[in-house]
C-alpha cells in the first residue's frame, strides 16, 4: 500500500498526510511516496516501511508528473493500493492513475477497509444526503480519502528506509509550461481542509468578518467563506467551502450568515456537529443544523465569543 | 478553429435526489438540467470562440435521452451543432468509462476537422468526482494539468489558464491542441435570449451509438461497484433559539455542554 505524502515546498507535510499513514497503517504494511525534492521529514513519517523519493523531470507540481511519480512506485513496489488526500489535485492524478494503469478509483472516501481482499471505501454523496459503500474491482486501488476523516496518530516506530527513484518523462508533459507559480502562505489559521474547528461567513456577514474572525481566535478555528462571499471579493476564493472548493469534515461546524444552499452542503454536512447563526428562520441550514440561532451573528457571535473568554477565565 | 464543449444532464441538486437499488444514481426523475459549472464551460467556449472569430463550437454529451437537453441549452447559448452518444450500454458507466466515450466521440468530431481545444465544467454536481476531464485530456494524449481554470485565453497556438489552487496559485501554457476544464469562478454564464432559442431549433444535434464511436461496451465496464446505499438518518437532538438578547451565551453553553471547545 503507497501513500501519497503531500507538502509543502518547503517540505512541511500537509495535515492531511498524517491522517493517511495513520489510515494505512491500520490496514497493513504502508510506504510514502514523496515527490521532488524537498527535504523528507523522516521523523514525522515514523511508521512507514520505506519511502519512495522519486525525481521527476518536470515541475513537481504538475499532476502528470505525480502521477508518473506513483506509476513508478507502483512499478517498484508491486502496490496494489494507493490512497491520497483528496484534492482537485490529487483527483487529476488519480484521473491518470485510472486512464494509464486501469485503477479503480474512489473519490471523497471517509473510511477505507479490506474485505475479502479487496478495497471498500465509504462514502457519502448526493450533497452529504445518502452514505455508500464502493468495492474497488480492479487491481489496482486508488482511494482519495477526505482530509478530517481519520484523526492522525502521533507518529510512532522506526524511521522509514529512503529508496530513491527517478520518474520517466512523457511527451504530453512536458507541453505544459508553468508560467507562475506562488504558494500562499499560510492565514496563521489552521488548514481549512483539516481542521477540527471550522466557521464559515456568509452573505450575511456582509462583507463584515470581523464577528467570525472574533469567534475563530477563541476556538482556534478555520476561516472559510460561501461561494457569495467568495465572488463578492470579501475573501479569497481559497476559502471557499462547497461542491466547488473545499470539503470540511470538521468536529464543529459554525455557520454565520450563511443560509445552506446545496452547493455550500455538499462541502460540510459531514461536520460532526453544526451550528447556523442567522437571521433568517427559513434558511435551509436549520433543517440540518444541531444548534441554530435565528438571530444578528453582529450580536450573537460576539456575545459567545465573550461569554467562552469568561469560561475559560 | 473547432472547440469542442462537453456537458452533462445532471438531476436539479435543488430537487430530491436518491439512489437507486442498485447504488445508481435515479436519473429520470423529470428535473434534470445542465450541470450548474458546464454553463461556465459553455460561456468560456463561447467567448473564446468569439475572440478568435472564424470558430465552430461543438456541444457533447453523452447520458440517456433526456440528456440531449444539455446540448439543446448550449445550443441556445449559442453553440453551432450538437453531438449525443446515446447507448443503452452507457448506463451506470464510472468517469472512467465516460472519459473514454467522450474520448472516442471527439476523435470522430475530429473526422470532421481538426479540434483545437476541449473545454469542460470542473465537477458535475450528480458525482461530484471531477475525474472527467483529467482523464479525458489523458485518453486524448492532451497536456495535462489544465484544469479548474479561472481564466482562459488563447494566443499564437496556446492556451493559457489561471488556476487558485488550495495552497497555490499558478498559470500554465501548453500549445494547442489541449483541454481545460474551468471552474464556476471562471465567468458568469450567459442566459439564452429569444433569439438563441429560436435558432437553437435549427441546429443540427448528431446522434451516435458506441458502435458508431467504435467502442466496445467491455472496454467501460466500471471498475467501482456500489455495495449497498443509505439515505443520512436525520440529525437527532436538535436545537432552534431565537435570540432575544442571550443567544450567544447560549450557544457558549452548548459548545462547553458538549465538549466542543
Amino acid at each position: 500500500m503507497l501513500v501519497l505524502l503531500d507538502h509543502a515546498d518547503s517540505g512541511a507535510l500537509r495535515p492531511s498526510a498524517l491522517e493517511l499513514i495513520t489510515l494505512a497503517r491500520s490496514l497493513g504494511d504502508a510506504e510514502g511516496v514523496w515527490v521532488g525534492s524537498a527535504p523528507v521529514p523522516l521523523e514525522a513519517l515514523a511508521g512507514l516501511t520505506r519511502v519512495h523519493r522519486v525525481a521527476v523531470p518536470y515541475d513537481e507540481h504538475l499532476a502528470s508528473a505525480i502521477d508518473e511519480a506513483l506509476s513508478a512506485a507502483i512499478d517498484a513496489t508491486g502496490a496494489s493500493v494507493v490512497l491520497l488526500a483528496s484534492t482537485f489535485d490529487n483527483k487529476d492524478v488519480a484521473a491518470r492513475l485510472g486512464v494509464g494503469r486501469g485503477a479503480g478509483v474512489v473519490t471523497d472516501a471517509d473510511a477505507v477497509a479490506l474485505e475479502g481482499g479487496r478495497v471498500v471505501a465509504a462514502k457519502t454523496v448526493l450533497a452529504g444526503t445518502w452514505t455508500t459503500r464502493v468495492e474497488v474491482v480492479a487491481p489496482l486501488a486508488v482511494v482519495l480519502v477526505k482530509t478530517g476523516s481519520v484523526p492522525a496518530d502521533e507518529p510512532t516506530g522506526g524511521t522509514p528506509e529512503v529508496v530513491e527513484h527517478t520518474a520517466g518523462a512523457t511527451h504530453a508533459t512536458g507541453l505544459v509550461e508553468v508560467v507562475e507559480r506562488t504558494e500562499r502562505a499560510g492565514t496563521g489559521r489552521p488548514d481549512l481542509a483539516s481542521a477540527q474547528v471550522v466557521i464559515v461567513g456568509g452573505r450575511g456577514t456582509e462583507g463584515d468578518f470581523g464577528p467570525v474572525e472574533e469567534l475563530a481566535d477563541v476556538l482556534g478555528a478555520a476561516i472559510g467563506a460561501t461561494r457569495v462571499a467568495t465572488d463578492e471579493g470579501w475573501i479569497g476564493r481559497d476559502a471557499q467551502v462547497g461542491q466547488t472548493g473545499v470539503t470540511v469534515s470538521p468536529r464543529l461546524y459554525v455557520g454565520a450568515g450563511v443560509s445552506g444552499a446545496v452547493h455550500h452542503r455538499g462541502g460540510m454536512q459531514s461536520a460532526g456537529t453544526i451550528v447556523a447563526v442567522d437571521i433568517d428562520p427559513d434558511a435551509p441550514i436549520f433543517e440540518i443544523a444541531d444548534f441554530g440561532v435565528v438571530g444578528d451573528l453582529f450580536t450573537v457571535l460576539p456575545q459567545a465569543a465573550a461569554e467562552l473568554r469568561r469560561l475559560r477565565g | 478553429m473547432r472547440i469542442v464543449v462537453a456537458v452533462k444532464h445532471v438531476p436539479d441538486i435543488q430537487a430530491d435526489r436518491s439512489l437507486a437499488d442498485d447504488g445508481r444514481l435515479v436519473r429520470d426523475g423529470g428535473d434534470g438540467t445542465l450541470n450548474e459549472v458546464d454553463e461556465n464551460a459553455v460561456e468560456a467556449a463561447l467567448v473564446l470562440a468569439e475572440q478568435v472569430g472564424d470558430a465552430e463550437v461543438v456541444a457533447l454529451t453523452m447520458g440517456p435521452p433526456d440528456a440531449v437537453d444539455a446540448v439543446k441549452r448550449a445550443l441556445q447559448m449559442g453553440a453551432g451543432s450538437a453531438v449525443h452518444v446515446l447507448d443503452d450500454a452507457l448506463a451506470g458507466s464510472d468517469a472512467l468509462g465516460t472519459a473514454r466515450v467522450l474520448a472516442a466521440a471527439i476523435r470522430k468530431v475530429a473526422e470532421g476537422g481538426p479540434v483545437d481545444l476541449v473545454v469542460t465544467g470542473m465537477a458535475a454536481t450528480d458525482g461530484l468526482t471531477s475525474l472527467v476531464p483529467a482523464a479525458l485530456a489523458s485518453e486524448l494524449g492532451l497536456p495535462p494539468a489544465l484544469t479548474q481554470a479561472v481564466e482562459v485565453t488563447l494566443d499564437g497556438g496556446a492556451v493559457t489558464v489561471r488556476r487558485e489552487l488550495d495552497h497555490a496559485d499558478e498559470t500554465l501554457r501548453a500549445p494547442l491542441p489541449a483541454l481545460v476544464s474551468v471552474s464556476d469562478s471562471a465567468n458568469e454564464a450567459r442566459y439564452p435570449n429569444f433569439a438563441g432559442i429560436m435558432a437553437a431549433r435549427k441546429k443540427p444535434v448528431t446522434v451516435w451509438s458506441l458502435a458508431d464511436l467504435g467502442v466496445d461496451p467491455a472496454d467501460i465496464a466500471p471498475r467501482t461497484r456500489v455495495l449497498d446505499a443509505a439515505p443520512r438518518p436525520p440529525r437527532a437532538d436538535r436545537v432552534l433559539v431565537t435570540d432575544t438578547g442571550d443567544a450567544g451565551a447560549k450557544l457558549a453553553a452548548y459548545l462547553v455542554e458538549h465538549k466542543l471547545v
